[in-house]
């Protein structure tokens, strides 16, 4: 099964709070399976954000944030109805997004 | 992890937290800063996958499961869990009463839907997704278990025998650990869980997850858990013990609003 995404979007006057959670196994690389082998590096690198389609935010993450991420940011001028769109790149080429309307 | 070595609780779990009222807030700041990361609603949305899915011999999804307020109703039904059953004639709580669907809608044999209970974080089971999703649509319902039929006082009464009892290896009963005020192991607090200030805010928020091993844990596996501490053995999924002392615990905290799925140390 697809590590589910969700968006939630909430206008406070002119600011949209947007909280986004990740599922991602955020491997560090520094742990070992049960037989002692170390468990490969696997992270989620890049994490993009647009509101209507225009990139607004666009960020460098490293192993050093937890399993399945939460995040979130305010968004100055946003209006009920635009669309959030984030999406993640992952270092083994893997990706998601998904999509929100600002409520 | 919690206690794993008999040493590490036996010097910790008789240590009086020092400044036991300093202690509160910074245990309560690091909960609020754990709760606001919480990836639970992840686990929702896979659980609300899963109870739609049709699965088993006769390929049919959970959505017609009874959880006590008729086939099909979600929307507070795990704040009335757990509770006598007519259709089997037992008290069951929220785990018990799935495996029951999964038996008799999904057709699935005990063996099979049994086969892999608790997950751990790189894959977490279907009782634990589920559980997620159905207590979810609990949110604001006061918790409001059973209490009206025989069996269900029956099974209150057994889970508070079972709270104080003394017994396996350690001669350990529930008590030992959730007995008296201000204690600690680590940095977790022990609950006094027969008192219902303690109960309340605790019990409200299970299932949930777990920060420190980003897994999602159901009620059973708490109560399985504290029986491992305890070294006794553990309880067989959905037995009459596990739905007595989850009956002794949910009316303990009866009356809080659900507040869950939670998020955990
Ligand atoms: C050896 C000590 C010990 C015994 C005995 C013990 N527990 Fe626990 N219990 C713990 C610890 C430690 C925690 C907290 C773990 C944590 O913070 O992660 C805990 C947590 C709990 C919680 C969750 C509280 C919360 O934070 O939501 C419940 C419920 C619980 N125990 C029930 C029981 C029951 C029921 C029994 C008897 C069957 C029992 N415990 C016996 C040590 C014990």
């Amino acid at each position: 099964m697809a590590d589910p995404m969700k968006i939630r979007a909430t206008l406070k006057g002119d600011l949209a709070d947007v909280r986004v959670l990740m599922g991602h196994p955020m491997e560090t690389g520094q742990r070992k399976d049960g037989a002692g082998k170390p468990i490969p590096l696997h992270f989620i690198q890049e994490v993009t954000v647009k509101l209507n389609g225009k990139t607004v935010i666009e960020g460098q993450i490293s192993q050093a944030i937890s399993r399945n991420p939460v995040f979130s940011f305010r968004v100055k001028g946003a209006k009920s109805g635009d669309k959030v769109e984030i999406s993640w790149l992952d270092n083994k080429g893997d990706t998601n997004r998904t999509e929100a309307a600002i409520a | 992890m919690l206690v794993s070595g008999r040493s590490v609780l036996l010097t910790a779990a008789l240590t009086l937290a020092a400044g036991s009222a300093a202690a509160q807030s910074q245990f309560e700041k690091y909960q609020k800063m754990v709760a606001e990361g919480s990836p639970v609603e992840l686990f929702e949305l896979v659980g609300e996958g899963l109870w739609k899915k049709p699965q088993g011999p006769k390929n049919a999804s959970l959505e017609q499961c009874d959880l006590g307020l008729g086939a099909g109703v979600l929307q507070g039904a795990y704040a009335r869990l757990p509770r006598y059953f007519r259709d089997v004639d037992r008290v069951m709580d929220l785990e018990t009463r799935m495996l029951h669907c999964m038996m008799t809608l999904q057709g699935r044999s005990l063996e099979e839907a049994t086969k892999r209970l608790f997950g751990n974080a790189d894959k977490p089971s279907e009782m634990e997704y589920l559980s997620a999703y159905v207590a979810g649509q609990s949110r604001g319902h006061a918790m409001a278990p059973g209490q009206s039929h025989p069996r269900e006082q029956a099974a209150y009464e057994l889970g508070r025998k079972l709270y104080f009892y003394r017994t396996g290896l350690w001669d350990f009963s529930c008590a030992s650990c959730h007995g008296e005020e201000g204690k600690r192991i680590r940095m977790s607090e022990l609950p006094v869980l027969y008192k219902p200030e303690a109960a309340r805010p605790l019990i409200a928020t299970w299932p949930a997850y777990r920060v420190s091993n980003s897994t999602f844990k159901t009620m059973q596996w708490r109560i399985n858990n504290c029986f491992r501490q305890m070294r006794t053995p553990e309880p067989v999924f959905g037995s009459e013990v596990v739905n007595a002392m989850n009956m002794f615990l949910t009316v303990t905290a009866q009356g809080e609003p659900y507040r869950g799925p939670g998020t955990k140390r």
